[in-house]
């Protein structure tokens, strides 16, 4: 292995001429640069995607044709088909809790954030690198090991954790109960551990960056969206994973230890009673949904802020009502944490804080309103681009509204009642969450891949991507809305029992077929990712003719991002077609005093003061071109 | 490399304070939260019933003591340190260090009283809780006490002094902070007990 590596530092050495050697182990697994991190985030979570969308493909076969004979997934799953060919009811169980876990933490919330929020961060508010170069190597690294872990505990006899993403006690905290609560859920907490670790080293650096590496007239008015939703999803990530982290820690004493957290009088199968006395799984539910709701937030915001710059640039309009924009996002990311107990309506908690947190749910619809009219006004009677980034943009926004509405309904403890943990909560939350900040996402990979590889993807594949994602995507969801509201469960191994469910078999081979279309459909982009990577059309340095600070970087930025100075700021992000202007955007680092024909009143007057900027700039080039002599 | 890294802090920042500094306290943050999770299930699950009332070990009142004594020799150090006096400093960051480990054993023997009083982690959740506390705590007093010794070699190294203090800076917060957690954990066990 050591050969191996020294074998290819060396070559490495030969191909690239860099300002600062980095040998292959630097440059590419243990790097420290943002921009390398940022890729490895988004590899692996690629990874974990392929792996979360295939299990989910595992239990829509069986949900959507339940006499089908398995075999042929034998020499893959092995014993987990028995000797009918039926998926094990237990691995069933397995399935949708991994699948839940990789997609929100692995897929949407490191894949996601740990993707944009490290390659974009200081490349649009103008830095050379994050504020701890070795905390954010170590957030990617605290991530594999995670994943690693996760992984492993894939492989295990008894199967991984299986009691659900949201792992509620006592089914959880015993092993007698399920074979996913054995050796598979020990695993998962281990792993959820290094994965918090992970997500506190990036927010901090995260937060640390946004606030103290801003170049040079980078106010907080004049950030770009997308930074405000990473900057606001760090914040919300600082203050709800520690709390994740207590009820896991309490969860692992229960486990291991024998304490009575969220344990109390429990008999088991015949067993007597357990000595655990005095425990509240009560307890649980409120601490994992302390968390577990602003990860909600954690992991749509970066979808939304994306959604935000791609959509303002592709319209070539400036984002309509950027302040309230940033006001819904700052109005969501408080709501957010008064908002948990709306996840249990029907766990006993008193009626009457019920409907406090109704209260307070249904407020969350304003902001997340504003931000949807402003999507919308900013593409009424724009010149609209369809590039495939814009079309995801766009298929988000769309998710955005028809999974919001159904979430009206849930936020209603009285409707909720009936709907709770049914095929409705997963349609909704399916489509607000999951696939808007899917599409959010690849919206960001279309859009910046050209800066990330230094390359175009190809657009007429991502065309027939997006079009098979979004069609498919509303194939396999919108039916499930009908099934929850005839009641039936999630988390069900089997309709065939019941007969107000028997007649639903068709809609749920209807909704196997969609999905198993739609998740083929990934690897066209796959496809796509890859082969443009090495093979696709040289990209231009600002081939969306956007504003922002990352475009003006070389076309592959080095480690420091700019050769020279940072540049400067003059103006908010988005003057795309000002009226008077030669063209119809002006990139950030234009000063107003060059654009005297398209500058509006107030901003004639701030010309003043920039000029008193620039000529504090001079200074300091004078004083480092000193310092380097 | 040492160029480019003081080129990189010497760019414009917008906040004055030093960006590690800033991470710090961000850490603390994180550090509040997860007390603030375990204070606030502590109350919940103290109001649900069936709660073990005991006395709290009266060691803790000796190594609350310690730990403010502690934080304020490590004050006395951090003063002499900007006034460049390193002698003090020396003595002030090492007696700090020493409190920071009696305080330590002190908060083992609260164990061992409590398991006198027949209070075990394993039992009613009035107990566990007590350990899960003290003992997360003295956790964090563990990385603590190695920032120290850390900022005491190099203090011995003359490497902390007037213009060279945003590592002491960073562990005295830190420290100051630590004994403030382990103040509020104190005074809130006594209220709601």
């Amino acid at each position: 292995m050591a050969a191996a590596n020294v074998a290819l530092h060396d070559t490495h050495d030969h191909d690239h001429d860099h300002e600062h050697h980095d040998n292959f182990i630097t440059k590419y697994i243990f790097s420290t640069d943002h921009k390398m991190i940022g890729k490895q985030f988004l590899v692996t979570g690629i990874f974990w995607a392929l792996i979360g969308g295939f299990l989910s493909i595992l239990f829509r076969l069986q949900l959507g044709f339940p006499d089908m004979e398995l075999y042929f997934l034998k020499p893959l799953l092995g014993g987990w088909i028995d000797d009918a060919g039926k998926l094990d009811p237990n691995f069933y169980l397995a399935l949708v809790t991994m699948h839940g876990t990789i997609m929100v933490f692995f897929v949407l919330t490191a894949g996601l954030s740990g993707t944009f929020s490290n390659y974009l961060i200081p490349l649009q508010i103008g830095a050379r690198d994050m504020a701890s170069g070795f905390m954010n190597m170590l957030s990617y690294w605290f991530f594999f090991i995670s994943g690693v872990i996760m992984f492993c505990s894939l492989f295990l006899e008894n199967g991984p954790a299986g009691g659900g993403w949201v792992v509620y006690p006592p089914l959880s905290a015993l092993e007698q109960a399920i074979p996913g609560s054995g050796m598979g859920m020990t695993l998962w907490l281990i792993a959820m551990t290094f994965f918090i670790a992970s997500s506190l080293l990036g927010g901090i650096n995260y937060i640390t960056t946004v606030i103290n590496l801003r170049t040079k007239g980078m106010s907080f008015s004049r950030l770009p969206l997308t930074i405000w939703a990473f900057f606001l999803t760090a914040v919300i990530g600082l203050l709800s994973f520690p709390v994740l982290f207590a009820a896991a820690l309490l969860l692992v004493f229960d486990r291991s230890f024998g304490t009575s957290f969220y344990l109390a009088d429990i008999y088991i199968s015949g067993e007597g009673a357990l000595p655990n006395t005095g425990g509240s799984p009560v307890l649980y539910q409120h601490l994992f949904w302390f968390l577990g709701h602003p990860e909600v937030y954690i992991v749509l915001l970066p979808a939304l802020g994306i959604t935000s710059e791609v959509i303002a640039t592709n319209s070539r309009k400036p984002i309509f009502g950027y302040k309230a924009m940033i006001i819904s996002m700052l109005g969501i990311t408080i709501l957010s944490f008064v908002v948990w107990a709306h996840h249990m309506f029907v766990s006993g908690m008193n009626p009457f804080l019920g409907s406090i947190f109704m209260f307070l749910t249904l407020i969350i619809a304003i902001p997340s309103a504003v931000k949807v009219f402003n999507y919308l006004t900013t593409l009424w009677r724009g010149n609209l681009i369809f590039t495939p980034g814009m079309l995801f943009s766009i298929g988000l926004v769309s998710f955005f509204i028809s999974g919001g509405l159904t979430g009206i309904f849930l936020g209603n403890s009285a409707i909720d009642i009936q709907l709770h943990d049914t095929y409705f909560v997963v349609a909704h939350f399916h489509l607000v969450m999951g696939s808007a900040s899917f599409f959010g996402l690849m919206a960001g990979v279309y859009h910046w891949f050209p800066k990330m590889f230094g390359r175009m993807m190809d657009a007429k594949l991502g065309y027939i991507h997006f079009w098979l994602t979004f069609v498919g995507v509303y194939l396999v969801f919108f039916p499930m809305h009908y099934i929850g509201i005839a009641g039936f469960p999630r988390r069900y191994y089997s309709w065939t029992n019941f007969e107000f469910s028997n007649m639903y078999t068709d809609l749920n081979m209807f909704v196997s077929a969609a999905a198993i279309i739609t998740f083929a459909a990934q690897f066209i982009f796959l496809f796509n990712f890859f082969y443009s990577m090495y093979r696709g059309k040289k990209a231009s340095l600002n081939p969306w003719r956007s504003t922002t600070l990352e475009w003006t970087t070389p076309l592959i930025p080095g480690h420091g991002n700019w050769p020279g100075e940072i540049p400067s700021v003059y103006r908010w992000p988005y003057d795309y077609s000002k009226p008077g202007a030669k063209e119809d955007f002006i990139p950030q680092t234009v000063p107003l005093s060059a654009t005297p024909e398209s500058n509006l009143p107030h901003e004639q007057e701030l010309v003043k003061l920039e000029k008193e900027i620039i000529a504090e700039e001079e200074q300091v080039l004078v004083a480092n071109g000193s310092k380097e002599a | 490399m040492e160029e480019k890294l003081a080129y990189v802090e010497g760019a414009e920042q917008p906040i004055a304070m030093h960006p590690k500094k800033f991470a710090l306290w961000l850490f603390m943050v994180t550090v509040v939260m997860i007390f603030a999770a375990l204070t606030s299930a502590y109350i919940v699950r103290q109001s649900e019933g069936n709660w073990l009332e005991y006395d709290l070990p009266a060691i803790f009142y000796y190594t609350s003591a310690v730990i403010i004594l502690s934080s304020i020799f490590l004050h006395w150090a951090y003063v002499s340190a900007k006034r460049d006096e390193l002698l003090q400093l020396r003595i002030g960051i090492s007696i700090a260090t020493i409190l920071g480990i009696l305080f330590l054993i002190g908060q083992w023997y609260s164990w061992v009283a409590l398991v006198d009083k027949d209070v075990y982690f394993v039992g009613n959740p009035a107990g566990s809780f007590l350990y899960v506390f003290t003992g997360l705590h003295a956790l964090h007093l563990i990385s603590g006490v190695i920032f120290l010794i850390i900022v005491l070699i190099s203090s011995f190294r003359y490497k902390v002094h007037s213009q060279s203090m945003t590592p002491m800076e960073m562990c005295v917060t830190y420290w100051h902070f630590l004994g403030g957690l382990w103040l509020y954990l104190f005074m809130f066990l006594q209220l709601n007990h």
